[in-house]
């Protein structure tokens, strides 16, 4: 083992890594970005405030139970096993023939978003009532209160949240490999089975998940400031007295 | 006089606790009242259930001839016809200062957004806060919160003003400039229904003044009336207290 090894393991694999580096971000990428929309589309169903009768009532009941129990299988279950059971139980109990990549994206969708859902409701909870009231007060019904009120503030604040499930997903959609798409764990793997240089060849890679995690936290935090504006404000004109 | 609303046997319970009891007043086109009364007596929530922001346990509220809690009103379009203050201001942490005063104009009232701004900019600068359309909430300070505030619930040119106690969570030297603002609005013949501890305030503005008192409205009258020479014991105590 040495450094010479490593570099000539990263020329003669490069293209391997690469795209198992591509296919990882674009599996995370698509995933965390699902799974936000999944999450929000969640929370903002379970804050309907239901109604004290009516048919209306039982099927938001309904929806909220059937949302809950997504919400906890999801978070309460192992994403390599929801892979290998969704992967392989589409294909023996429904005959499905899912492509790999389909199914990588539709789970790391799904356990993201059940991640993403609980984040949103706990965002929404944390804001301020008086927000509510005084949308209410101009008129707005829910629908309206929460796209130009309450959500443009849940996002803002959950954002790192988001960030944190964008890096988790990159690392863990190496469980993906079980299923065997070609994400960077899965490639690392196939080399290591031609060269048997085990710590080399995966120390390559953690590099590459490391340079992975640590631009996306870079990023994320450059949106967060983007989306605050600046810290001052101009006064237009000279300000007069009332 | 024309009445804008008219509340009739308004009760309000939480749980048991009844906090508002067999409430009956109006508020005529162009009147200021305002709503005294010690704390807990139920002043916002009568407030609160005028708007709907609470749901009234009985009673009535007559808008434009119409029982508000009866049948499938839209409540929403109601809501825009009564502005409301808030103590704490609510301004839209997400939207500047421009934008407050927009939102529910163009969502709620889908007015267009050149119309808007200018309904806002008018508004604001009644409040004089026109200088500060660029800022965000929590960048001003109390006082200006709460005109901008004001000019928001103005933008969506309601039909009646509610306030509920304008100036109780602002340091005392900005409470100053939101009565001032309150007063300008007054003499333009705004009708305003202001929940509020500022007595010399209430005695100034208000066409009618009305004591609560543990959910019921125990006595009403001018100013005079019910600052010179109150009919009840409980009114007299109050005042006693809070004028020392
Ligand atoms: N959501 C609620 N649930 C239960 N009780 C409530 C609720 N809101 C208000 N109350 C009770 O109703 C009573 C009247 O409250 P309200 O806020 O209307 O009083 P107030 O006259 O506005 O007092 P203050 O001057 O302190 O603002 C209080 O005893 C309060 O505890
Ligand atoms: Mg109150």
């Amino acid at each position: 083992m040495s450094f010479e090894q490593i570099i000539r393991i990263t020329l003669k694999y490069w293209p391997m890594f690469l795209r198992g580096a591509g296919m990882t971000l674009l599996i995370s990428i698509t995933g965390t970005i699902i799974g936000f929309f999944i999450g929000l589309l969640v929370g903002v169903i379970r804050s309907v405030p239901i109604p004290e009768s009516g048919v209306k009532k039982l099927i938001l009941k309904c929806i909220n139970a059937f949302l809950n129990a997504y919400v906890e299988v999801f978070r309460g279950t192992p994403m390599i096993v929801q892979a290998t059971v969704i992967y392989y139980g589409s294909a023996q109990a429904l005959g499905l023939d899912m492509d790999k990549l389909t199914a990588a994206f539709l789970i790391v969708s799904i356990n993201t978003g059940a991640y993403m859902a609980e984040i949103v409701r706990g965002g929404i909870v944390s804001i301020d009532k008086g927000q509510f009231e005084a949308a209410h007060a101009v008129g707005m019904n829910h629908m309206q209160t929460m796209v130009n009120v309450i959500l443009p503030q849940v996002i803002r604040n959950i954002l790192p949240a988001t960030g944190n499930e964008f890096v988790i997903n990159i690392k863990d959609t190496s469980v993906l490999n079980v299923i065997s798409v070609t994400e960077l764990f899965f490639q690392t793997k196939s080399i290591v089975g031609n060269n048997y240089k085990y710590f080399e060849t995966f120390f390559i890679a953690s590099v590459i998940y490391f340079v992975m995690t640590f631009t996306v936290t870079r990023i994320l935090r450059y949106l967060e400031r983007k989306i605050d504006g600046p810290e001052n404000f101009t006064v237009i004109g000279n300000p007069v007295q009332i | 006089m024309e009445k804008i609303i008219e509340i009739l046997h308004l009760s309000k319970t939480f749980g048991t606790h009844e906090v508002l009891k067999d409430i009956n007043f109006s508020v005529d086109k162009g009147e200021v009242v305002c709503i005294i009364g010690s704390s807990g007596s139920g002043k916002s929530t009568l407030l609160r259930c005028i708007n709907l922001l609470e749901k009234p346990s009985g009673g009535k509220i007559i808008y434009k001839g119409k029982n508000m809690l009866e049948g499938n009103h839209d409540i929403y379009a109601y809501r825009t016809k009564l502005g409301m203050v808030f103590q704490q201001f609510n301004l839209f942490n997400n939207h500047n200062v421009l934008n407050n005063c927009t939102v529910g104009q163009i969502k709620v009232l889908k007015r267009s957004k050149e119309e808007a701004e200018k309904v806002a900019m008018k508004y604001l600068q009644v409040v004089g806060m026109e200088q500060y359309i660029n800022a965000k909430p929590k960048q001003l300070s109390g006082g200006q919160k709460q005109r901008v505030a004001i000019a928001r619930a103005l933008s969506m040119e309601p039909d009646v003003m509610l306030f509920d106690e304008p100036t109780s969570s602002l340091d005392p030297e900005l409470v100053e400039e939101v009565l001032k603002v309150m007063q300008k609005l007054a003499q333009t013949g705004l009708t305003m229904l202001i929940v509020t501890h500022e007595m010399e305030f209430a005695k100034e503005v208000s066409d009618r003044v009305v004591f609560m008192d543990k959910g019921v409205i125990e006595e009403e009258g001018t100013p005079e009336q019910i600052f010179n020479n109150p009919v009840k014991e409980r009114t007299r105590e109050f005042l006693r207290r809070t004028l020392k």
